[in-house]
């Protein structure tokens, strides 16, 4: 049995190997190392925990037999899930943090003697406060993110579900789990931890649905965040330093994520969480929709520009994940080198439904990551380019958002895609995006709009080429 | 006057979150996926939690509430260590540099 210092060092210790690995992840040299110092990490800390109780008898093979259940479910799904599908099981792997945390802290508050917290009905002050905060949090990262995993999924509709007094609600919710967190402390009741716990489901579930698909990349990296802050809360119940440090890791993590998310569409934080951005819009855009000329072409007409040109700059965008068209991309971009064509991809930071999307699903069909550009690496090349192909991205590329100040997207960082010689769009309609805007890109002189689906289309340019 | 064990964790706490700002800055943004999915297996570490939870139990009585809740959660949290860690692996596999033959 390990005494309680060794052990506490050896916490230490895995919580730095966390460190290192999310410092690896400044470059993708250094990255898998950094997997692997987390990997490590890991190991040590539930190594440690065996050795540390010291009980080998009949519970630790039951034990090892739900680690390994778990772990078989855990590794099938790595292998199984497609790139295209890692918002889903970002978010669905959040869910089950959230419902962890919920159980360690049942299971603490149910025998809190196990954990040196003092007895049932009589738990230390701090470590119930401690205990509150972590399941309360977990609750709400669990419900939340099966909302934004079933809003992923399409089971559950993208569009912002909104009703009458919605604010109002969630403010009388969320002020009601103080108050129950305060009389729990106070009375050490568990009815009222159960009732904690049933709210803050119910909070998390109505923070999310009036939150639409596009603002996923948001809601992930703060659901993110979250889980991260109920690691934080358990650890501070379990006085581990491990899990301490790693809540505060991952709970900064995900903050930043969201504030990066945030300002890449150029609206603060609480306009997103509040929800109803597409709900809003949509009504404004349907009345002024004019018929405006659009210049569509086939599949001929783009190899044609695209053969004639020497630099091409590729935007992709959630339209892409949904066609599955990055490898066709891919092989289209193959072709256009052969022709000694400089061919080059920009990505905006919020293309896609979560965080560097589409730079995964990029580096699934091989492109290599030195020809991915961030939007304000390459944003100054548009000027020079011959050939924008946009395909599967939308509102990221309008130039409202610079010109219109009464937009509803004004002021968002967008792609130059209109300063191209020509604009290639791919698309299935006109219909407008996320935003409900129009697209002003649609209808100028150099932009020739590809209607098809993004997959079938890119075979068809590569074909022509 | 003791200093209360409390401080001490709230101070690694708040300076985690300051070296947690400044590493995740530091990220290159076309690896936010892999980040977030390698957050998710870090933060898993909560399995330290629920094998105490587990192992509570003495021989007589291996199942009570209190463990059978320690049982799934982990479960839940291997689901996502072994589920973070590979797939992060996988999609860091992918990414490549040029080839210099091109």
């Amino acid at each position: 049995m390990l005494s309680a210092n060794l052990s506490a060092m050896f916490y230490l210790i895995s919580g730095v190997l966390f460190i290192l690995a999310l410092r690896g992840l400044s470059s993708p040299e250094t990255s898998r190392q950094g997997n692997f110092f987390g990997i490590l990490g890991m190991a040590i800390a539930v190594t440690v925990t065996f050795l540390s109780i010291g009980n080998f008898s009949t519970g630790f093979v039951i034990v090892l037999i739900f680690l390994l259940i778990g772990g078989l479910i855990g590794a099938f799904i790595a292998y199984k899930i497609p790139m295209t599908a890692m918002p889903e099981l970002v978010a669905g792997f959040h869910s089950l943090v959230g419902l962890a945390a919920v159980f360690v802290a049942i299971a603490a508050f149910l025998n809190p003697e196990a954990f040196n917290l003092g007895s049932p009905g009589n738990i230390k002050l701090g470590s119930l406060i401690e205990m509150s905060i972590g399941a309360a949090v977990g609750a709400i990262t669990f419900s939340g993110s099966i909302i934004a995993f079933l809003k992923l999924q399409g089971i559950m509709s993208g569009s912002p579900i909104t009703f009458k007094g919605q604010h109002p609600l969630n403010a009388l919710i969320l002020i009601s789990i103080i108050v129950i967190t305060y009389l729990l402390c106070s009375t050490q009741s568990s009815n009222l931890f159960w009732i904690l716990l049933i709210i803050s489901f119910l909070i998390g579930f109505l923070l999310i649905i009036p939150i639409g698909g596009a603002d996923m990349p948001v809601v992930i990296s703060m659901l993110n965040s979250y889980s991260g802050w109920a690691a934080a809360g358990i650890g501070f119940t379990l006085e581990n330093t491990a899990l301490i440090i790693t809540g505060a890791l991952v709970g900064s993590s995900g903050a930043i994520l969201s504030y990066i998310m945030c300002k890449g569409m150029n609206r603060s934080f609480f306009n997103v969480i509040l929800g109803g951005f597409g709900a809003t819009e949509q009504s404004n855009s349907a009345e002024n929709k004019e018929q405006r000329p659009v210049k569509s072409g086939n599949a001929d007409d783009a190899a044609f520009l695209m053969k004639n040109a020497s630099s091409v700059i590729i935007v992709p965008g959630y339209g892409m994940a949904v066609a599955q068209a990055q490898h066709a991309l891919r092989e289209m971009v193959d072709t256009l080198k052969k022709n000694d064509i400089k061919v080059s991809y920009a990505i905006h930071p919020v293309a896609g439904r979560m965080p560097g999307h589409m730079n995964v699903l990029l580096a699934e069909a091989n492109v290599p990551y030195d020809e991915v550009f961030e939007l304000e690496e390459i944003n100054n090349d548009f000027a020079n380019a011959d050939v924008a192909f946009v395909i599967g991205a939308n509102d990221v590329t309008n130039p409202v958002a610079k010109t219109d100040p009464q937009s509803p997207i004004y002021g968002m960082p967008v792609l130059d895609v209109e300063k191209c010689k020509s604009v290639l769009f791919v698309k299935r309609s006109l219909s407008p995006g996320y935003a409900g805007i129009d697209n002003d890109l649609f209808y100028q002189e150099n932009t020739l709009m590809l209607f098809a689906d993004a997959k079938k289309m890119t075979e068809d340019i590569t074909k022509n080429l | 006057m003791e200093i209360d064990p409390f401080i001490f964790r709230l101070s690694i706490f708040i300076l985690s979150i300051f070296i947690g700002y400044y590493v995740v800055w530091s990220v290159t943004p076309s690896l936010h996926t892999p980040l977030m999915s390698v957050t998710n297996a870090i933060s898993s570490v909560i399995i330290v939690g629920a094998i105490i939870a587990g192992l509570a139990g003495n021989s007589d009585i291996i199942f009570n509430t209190s463990s059978i809740f320690g049982f799934l959660a982990i479960s839940l949290a291997a689901v996502n260590i072994f589920g973070g860690f590979l797939v992060t692996q996988r999609m860091l596999a992918m990414y490549k540099k040029k080839k210099k033959d091109k």
